[in-house]
């Protein structure tokens, strides 16, 4: 039984290992200064598809087949699949993951889904409900803009403080055996709205939601940035990041290691991505590539990673509401427990 | 609750330091230069017109309807958006950019059909424009009438 250290954090005592991991992204990402370390790119954002939304789906099957190849699994060894993504009513991942008959959870946590993920997969292991587990999360580019914000050929401006989202899909495979790295402790987050209600400006809004987990998580743990190799945020991009940094320094915090996801995947200077990336498929591709990769060259021990989700809708932004946000913490160790 | 409103006015102090600053100098000069190319353009066209001898009406409506065209064109094979990212009142405010609002969204919808797709979404953006400048004419209108009242 996982051990309860604080409210929102768990200690967790069975094995729950990252067995097997696979990132897809698209052309933009590419680009990025990660753009090497992605199992796969798909051809651009359509990708010869009917629709933008199909074009996603297959890149979630693409990722499913491919983390299951990688740990050498047949669908029926899955005990289940936990997933999301961005689109309305999770189609995406819901028709992605139809045709294996997988046992499947969906479910929504904006960009701070795969931690959302994994953090219920890491449940589920421990509390003996599950073996194996794989943990999704996609966002697509064009689809997102489709639902959230203007045409893709309506030429208009963004602000500085918007993000672009990514095309990319990340999938894990949790275990109750392997060689890890293993999920050693977690920290649920809570719904934080510090009143922003500026779209183009997710990271200012998500910024709170990260820094309260974080915060928390140290707290409960007794630890701090010294303690982790890194510590890693979602989609805050350079503002979020910087504001998040700020709120740790007047708390006397020495802030070391600490990076953002949405901030490493794009070059700024020569990508039109104002201040980075965004989307559920953006921490969790990052995390199945340069972060996992890391791991499986044992240049990182210990990491807490903390992806952050926007939990608005465009009803909500339309009818005047304010941006609340949420992110969820997860601690992933090369060592067990 | 108090550590949270700590929090927040610590959150507050971190936010106004943080604010990038947006280059309203450039991104004037750069809409004001390709806004007025697009109407200078507009204007040659339409002198060409008046010399060929057709009536001032005549011309403009002949001036229009290219731009309109050229604002589709420009959208459908994808370069008016890359445009308008640099350019940004420049290329929304001249006809042309009225043509993408409208354009950009048909061709978004293609996929969920010619009636809930196309037919229903193609004016979500260009939508309010209409209305409120449909109201709008009314009222000037009003103001007009009544004017023309009293003047009397």
């Amino acid at each position: 039984m996982a051990q309860k250290l604080e409210r929102q954090t768990y200690k967790f005592h069975n094995t729950i290992s990252i067995n097997a991991e696979y990132a897809i992204v698209g052309r933009e990402e590419e680009e990025g200064p990660l753009g090497s370390l992605f199992d796969e790119v798909i051809c651009d954002d359509n990708c010869s598809a009917k629709s933008y939304e199909l074009s996603e789906i297959d890149l979630i099957k693409k990722c499913l087949l491919g983390v299951m190849s990688k740990a050498d699994f047949e669908p029926n060894q899955v005990d289940m699949v936990i997933g999301g993504d961005l689109l309305d009513q999770l189609t995406a991942t819901t028709f992605g993951v139809k045709d294996y008959g997988f046992p499947y959870w969906g479910i929504y946590g904006a960009c701070s889904t795969f931690s959302l993920g994994l953090q219920i997969g890491a449940v589920s292991i421990e509390a003996g409900c599950a073996d194996n587990v794989i943990v999704s999360a996609s966002s697509h580019f064009s689809t997102s803009e489709r639902q959230y914000r203007t045409p893709l050929e309506l030429g208009s401006q963004s602000p500085p403080t918007a993000q672009r989202t990514v095309t990319g899909v990340g999938s894990v495979i949790l275990s109750g055996r392997g060689n890890g790295p293993y999920v050693t402790y977690i920290t649920k987050g809570k719904v934080i709205d510090f009143d922003q209600n500026d779209p183009f400006d997710m990271g200012t809004a998500m910024a709170p939601a990260a820094f309260d987990t974080i915060y928390n998580h140290f707290k409960a743990t007794n630890t701090s940035f010294e303690d982790y190799d890194a510590v890693f945020t979602g989609d805050l991009a350079s503002i979020g990041h910087d504001i998040v940094t700020r709120m740790f320094e007047e708390k006397k915090f020495k802030v070391r290691n600490y990076f953002d996801c949405g901030s490493l995947m794009y070059d700024r200077e020569n990508q039109y991505v104002n201040a980075g990336g965004s989307g559920a498929g953006c921490c969790a591709s990052v995390f199945c590539s340069y972060i996992m990769k890391m791991f499986r060259n044992k240049e990182l021990s210990k990491v807490l990673f903390v992806p952050t989700g926007a939990l608005l809708s465009p009803t909500s932004q339309q009818q005047g509401q304010t941006i609340p946000s949420i992110a969820h913490a997860v601690v992933i160790n090369s060592k067990r427990g | 609750m108090t550590q949270n409103i700590d929090d927040r006015k610590s959150f507050e102090r971190a936010k106004k330091n943080t604010r990038p600053k947006t280059n309203y100098i450039k991104n004037s000069v750069m809409a004001f230069g390709v806004g007025g190319s697009i109407c200078l353009i507009a204007q040659l066209v339409t002198n060409m017109f008046l010399s060929w001898g057709l009536s001032e009406s005549e011309a403009s409506i002949l001036v229009t309807v290219i731009l309109v065209f050229l604002g589709s064109f420009f959208t459908g094979i994808g370069v008016y958006d890359k445009l308008g990212k640099f350019a940004g009142a420049g290329s929304i405010v001249p006809i042309t950019g009225f043509a993408n609002s409208i354009v950009s969204s048909a061709m978004e919808f293609k996929a969920e059909g010619p009636v809930f797709g196309v037919g229903a979404k193609m004016f979500s953006v260009a939508g309010p424009v209409i209305v409120y400048g449909v109201v709008s004419s009314w009222i000037v209108g009003l103001v007009y009438y009544l004017y023309l009242l009293i003047a009397r």
